[in-house]
């Protein structure tokens, strides 16, 4: 951890180009070989908001107030939710009994198809509350356009996860201007923070095959479409926090193959380690 | 004409009023738009269900209420049917259940207006449920439940809940 905002080793999960290549087939870490490529997109999808929504929950009862502790559990239930009703579906897809506990608690960390930037620790508010924000105002617009997928329980599940993620959007909006165009303090840690995520944002807009695919058969997004219009809404709550938006340079990536930064493992050993002392074991 | 059917779907409707939300027991599922539907084909019966939030801890409750309010009426084999479209909006609590809700000390939601990225601070203002101010502030955009904020009136120093508008 060379910065203060908790990120860092910027050196680490630069996955090689393996599958992020136009027309190459789609590859994984784990193996050369696509199977199902539905079932990887909803893993993609799905392991987003699993990831995403447990890094939240670790601010439970560590949040520089209250309410925004309350927030927090609430917004990371959601996305848990949105996961688990996407898990169940991509078990359904993969046609091998996997329900949305094994595909959650029984993946290793090369096994998940999320983006790295949801997998980067918390560091401090400002990290957690722009990185909120710019995976927000991007899921937004994913989920518009699923909600018109050709499969019609993600069509319903995006139109239920929108309506959740425009409050979210709405809230850490609100947050990114309070703490940009707020103390000397805050606005260098929102600065700061802006500055460590911006670069590990430029994957949420790759394709490759397995999208392709996805959206040839009616129940993909084209995210690299979206891109406008995620910067026109970055810009303008930027503009208004008084924040830069840093120049697009360094892109990781490699997260939607399997390849991640160091940080997800451990996170797992966390999130994963009651399921598996305690295999099976029912509330 | 109605059929056996009917009248038995109609039966099974009013056995399921006694399933409450447990989170907000004023409001039974068919009041809070939870209850969808119920099929039934010869001895089979189907309860179809609507989550409230995608990842609402209430709803696993309210499922096994609903079955084992069912057994309880001597239909033992009832099943819960999930759908998600079209999704739960606030606006299918009624205005007879909303006045449920302000006398239990939960401003019930406006009418969902717009679906745009309106500022949160912008919108109108909530009456309190207890001394009717208007003079309210809102304290938190996320409270106890996933469908609730918190608020403060001004008028009577009380904090008090609102459901939010989705």
């Amino acid at each position: 951890m060379s910065r203060e905002s908790g990120i860092g080793n910027r050196d680490s999960g630069n996955g090689s180009a393996d599958g992020w290549v136009a027309g190459a087939k789609p590859a994984t870490a784990t193996s050369g070989v696509v199977e199902n490529p539905f079932f990887e997109y909803l893993l993609r999808l799905a392991d987003d908001r699993l990831v995403l929504g447990h890094r939240l929950s670790e601010w439970c009862g560590h949040a520089p107030i209250l309410e925004e502790d309350i927030a927090l559990a609430n917004i990371a239930l959601d996305l848990i939710g949105q996961a688990s009703l996407l898990l169940k579906l991509a078990g359904e897809v993969e046609g091998k009994g996997r329900s949305e506990d094994a595909l959650a608690y029984f993946r290793d960390a090369i096994e998940f198809r999320n983006a790295q930037l949801v997998e980067l620790p918390n560091g401090d508010f400002a990290v957690t509350i722009v990185r909120q924000f710019l995976f927000d105002a991007w899921d937004v617009l994913v989920l518009e356009r699923l909600t018109t997928a050709s499969k019609q329980t993600l069509a319903g599940i995006a139109a239920k996860a929108l309506k959740e993620a425009k409050y979210h959007l709405r809230h850490t909006a609100e947050w990114v201007r309070m703490l940009g165009d707020g103390t000397v303090e805050s606005h260098a840690r929102a600065q700061r923070a802006l500055d460590d995520l911006w670069p590990y944002t430029a994957e949420l807009f790759l394709s490759d095959a397995i999208d392709a695919e996805a959206v040839g058969s009616g129940s993909g997004v084209d995210v690299e479409s979206l891109r406008p219009r995620w910067r026109q809404t970055v810009d303008q709550v930027m503009a208004e926090a008084t924040l830069n938006v840093p120049k697009d340079g360094f892109a990781p990536r490699g997260g939607r193959t399997g390849r991640h930064t160091e940080h997800l493992g451990r996170m797992l050993s966390d999130m994963q380690s009651l399921a598996r002392a305690h295999p099976g074991a029912a509330w | 004409m109605v059929t056996v059917a009917d009248s038995r779907r109609e039966e099974i409707l009013a056995w399921l009023e006694e399933v409450k939300d447990p989170e907000v027991p004023v409001l039974s599922i068919r009041e809070l738009g939870v209850l969808r539907d119920v099929e039934v084909s010869g001895d089979e019966v189907v309860v179809v269900m609507t989550p409230t939030y995608s990842g609402c801890p209430a709803m696993h409750a309210m499922e096994a209420d609903v079955v084992a309010t069912l057994a309880r009426h001597g239909v033992p084999n009832a099943r819960v049917k999930t759908v998600y479209a079209p999704p739960w909006t606030t606006d299918w609590i009624s205005d007879e259940a909303k006045a449920k809700l302000a006398a239990y000390g939960i401003a019930p939601p406006a009418r969902v207006e717009s679906d745009d990225l309106v500022p949160l601070r912008r919108r109108a203002p909530v009456e309190c449920p207890y001394c009717h101010s208007v003079n309210t502030i809102v304290r938190s955009e996320f409270g106890s439940t996933a469908c609730k904020a918190i608020l403060f009136c001004n008028g009577c120093h009380q904090p008090f809940e609102l459901f939010k508008s989705i």
